[in-house]
């Protein structure tokens, strides 16, 4: 597949495995940001091609696991009303809230959907007049463009029975507190490839200088991945913290003008709470007073919901990088991807669900040869 | 002998265009879908009998027998229907066994509304499948549920197949040592089906791989030693690689690169976050095969239409047992494990 299978190179891989080998000559801790990261990691198999310098942490850029309980309860509130046609992505139908996952609002009768694009919500808003349409909006940076556009086309068609549920979250301050937080143990950065192709990544300079952290900006193949971590584990050994580019051939430094204006328009930055972490200032987008005939929250009033969150699970710790999936005593017993405990095993690209769909609970796998 | 019909009025009995609750009654309209619509497609004669039962003559051996039932959205997908799965699922879980297929049974929940356009279109298309495949259907049921208790259309199938002396095979057979073999690409079916109800366009087209197995089958019990096969419909590839494993107390080294997928389907789950190992086949098999004659079932199957595509993806070893491990394109390893429900479109 043209694009793809030059970045799927074996032999590639193991040079760039080879020059990694050689540039580390000290323990290094690396987080890759984002759950489509973590999940390209642990389906190729890539720690086992590093050496025990280099130690991957698994980040908190899973959008569905860190969207809150109480918005996951407000979700299945608004799903459960015998007017509404709730529109989700499919990796969200499976999240439990307090009270089940959106699965079984829907075998009790609720009107859930899987949708590949908001705008395909707008289709059915205009085929189902009668109806309450609204589109459960999760994600980072990068799908906020096209849920602007979807509110945004929604208004200047005048299709009235259209919102959005909105839970977007922000890559930059979520990092920002990790390297705060007092026990943080994150050396390096491998940067959201996707969410920079969206915003650039000029906001990270400061963050990388202010803590004298490296940050590469890195892809999602195991090539990309491999060559963002060389590039890491370079000025880490050198003494560096500048922001790097791996994904150049999808990220501009300014990222993408036109959705960052669609993005402005529609959304402000408002704070938001993490699954496992708690509220981060400043940390998500709310829409703008222009849109808030679109915001379900309002047109529900749903907003009264609250949810604690259960204390058993570790997924805080693990979303830091300071925990791994193993070290938690429930991981694979009472916590799977059918019974979860916490965020990070509710979604595939979860560290705890990444790890345990991959086998990562039945069998430790000897270390790669040559990985020394 | 009167005509059935005099004693009634004048009037046309009004042949309705759609199926409605009066033919699951058991009356006239039963018999005349019976008459008109299986009878001719499925004409044998087992069946023109009409009795409550098939007699059959069988020869000795060992009986295999399977059911299974087939719910599909939509209908009709590229490359099949609900009508073709239903004989070839039913046929090919029997030539899994090492059986030869030879009678089936199709038994029909219709929902009131169906048009009977559609049903005769796959009535037609098992009479199809089921001559395809050398079996006979012979003997059914037909019930009507109200609108709304049925999604149009669901089919259960029985098979019943003799599996000759000599052939054992199971998936508790896999012994460390054996070869891998897939019969071709993986997940057509799934993806098929998938971008259909989905309305998704993607470049090229996916059709399903629908297909009968036990020519295929019978010609690589002929050619080799055969100790495991299956077909890997829902779950794929992937899932009957874990089962077998579990079953047979074995552990199983899969090699990504030499696992078969069209590019449609790899392009069609790349965009969706899905993997093709956990996507439905419905005329693929796997088998394990004593490596001393795997290539000569290699052969043998490359020798048929149905087995064109196939190829080692693994091999069987006593480390790891009971678990799957893949290795990777780019020279890493994983373990699959059955996944619990079906894969979903991840968001990014």
């Amino acid at each position: 597949m043209k694009y793809v299978d030059e970045y799927r190179d074996q032999k590639l891989a193991e040079k760039l495995a080879g020059e990694i080998r050689r540039a580390a000559t000290k323990p290094w801790a690396i987080m890759e940001v984002c759950g489509g990261q973590t999940h390209s990691i642990v389906k190729y198999g890539i720690d086992y091609l590093l050496p025990n310098e280099v130690e991957l942490v698994h980040g908190p850029g899973c959008p569905v696991c860190v969207t809150p309980l109480e918005m996951i309860d407000r979700a299945h509130a608004i799903a459960r009303r015998s007017d509404v046609i709730f529109c989700s992505f499919g990796d969200m139908l499976r999240v439990p809230g307090s009270n089940g996952d959106l699965f079984q609002a829907k075998a009790s009768g609720a009107d859930v959907r899987i949708v590949y694009s908001p705008l395909d919500c707008l289709r059915i808003a205009l085929a189902n007049p009668q109806k309450k349409v609204v589109f459960f909006a999760v994600g980072f940076e990068t799908t906020a463009p096209a849920n602007a556009m979807a509110v945004w086309q929604a208004k200047s068609q005048g299709i009235g029975n259209f919102s959005m549920l909105v839970s977007h979250a922000l890559v930059p301050p979520a990092i920002t507190g990790i390297l705060e937080s007092p026990d943080n143990r994150v050396q390096a950065f491998l940067g959201p490839g996707h969410v920079c192709a969206v915003m650039g990544y000029r906001e990270y300079e400061p963050i990388a200088a202010r803590f004298h952290t490296p940050v590469v900006i890195t892809g999602f193949e195991p090539l990309d991945l491999l060559e963002g971590i060389l590039l890491a584990v370079r000025q880490l050994e050198q003494g560096r913290a500048q922001v790097e580019n791996q994904y150049a051939r999808a990220v501009e430094p300014g990222g993408n003008q036109s959705a960052r204006e669609m993005i402005r328009q529609v959304f402000e930055v408002c704070d938001r709470g993490w699954r496992g972490i708690g509220s981060i200032p400043g940390s998500g987008y709310c829409l703008r007073e222009a849109f808030r005939d679109y915001d379900s929250e309002r047109v529900f009033e749903v907003d009264t919901i609250h949810a604690p969150e259960p204390e058993a699970c570790i997924s805080g710790s693990i979303l830091k990088g300071l925990k791994k999936p193993h070290d938690c005593p429930a991981f694979g017993r009472e916590c799977t991807p059918l019974n979860p405990l916490g965020a990070t095993m509710v979604s595939a690209e979860g560290a705890c669900a990444a790890y345990f769909n991959y086998g990562r609970q039945l069998v430790r796998l000897p270390a790669m040869e040559g990985a020394s | 002998m009167p005509n059935a019909f005099a004693l009634s009025c004048g009037l046309p009995v009004s042949r309705p265009r759609n199926i409605v609750l009066g033919h699951g009654s058991g009356g006239r309209l039963t018999a005349q879908l019976v008459r008109d619509l299986f009878l001719p497609a499925f004409d044998n004669p087992a069946l023109r009998k009409l009795d409550d039962q098939a007699v059959l003559p069988v020869d000795s051996g060992r009986i295999a027998l399977t059911t299974d039932s087939f719910v599909v959205t939509p209908l009709f997908f590229p490359g099949g229907d609900i009508g073709r799965l239903a004989v070839n699922g039913t046929v090919n879980d029997l030539a899994m066994s090492g059986a030869r297929p030879l009678f089936l049974t199709a038994a029909f929940i219709l929902e009131e509304g169906l048009p009977i356009g559609d049903l005769e279109r796959i009535t037609q298309s098992m009479a199809k499948a089921a001559s395809e495949a050398g079996v006979s259907i012979v003997t059914g049921d037909t019930k009507v549920v109200n609108h709304g208790s049925a999604d149009k259309l669901f089919i259960t199938t029985a098979g019943v197949g003799v599996v000759p002396d000599g052939i054992s095979i199971s998936a508790s057979n896999a012994r460390p040592g054996d070869a891998v073999i897939v019969s071709g690409t993986i997940g057509d079916h799934g993806m098929a089906v998938w971008a259909t109800r989905e309305g998704l366009e993607f470049e090229g087209h996916i059709e399903s791989d629908t297909a009968p197995l036990n020519r295929l089958v019978h010609a690589m019990t002929r050619a080799g030693d055969v100790h495991v096969l299956r077909d890997p419909t829902r779950g794929g590839l992937g899932t009957s690689l874990c089962e077998i494993a579990s079953s047979s107390s074995v552990g199983v080294e899969l090699d990504a690169r030499a696992v078969p997928v069209r590019e449609e389907v790899r392009a069609a789950c790349e965009i969706l976050g899905m993997d093709p190992l956990f996507v439905a086949n419905e005329g693929k098999l796997v088998a394990m095969v004593a490596e001393s004659s795997a290539d000569a079932v290699l052969a043998a199957m490359r020798s048929l239409p149905e087995g064109r595509g196939a190829c080692r993806i693994g091999r069987v070893v006593a480390e790891h047992s009971g678990a799957v491990i893949v290795k990777t394109e780019i020279g890493g390893s994983r373990v699959i494990d059955v996944p619990f429900a079906e894969q979903l479109p991840r968001i990014c």
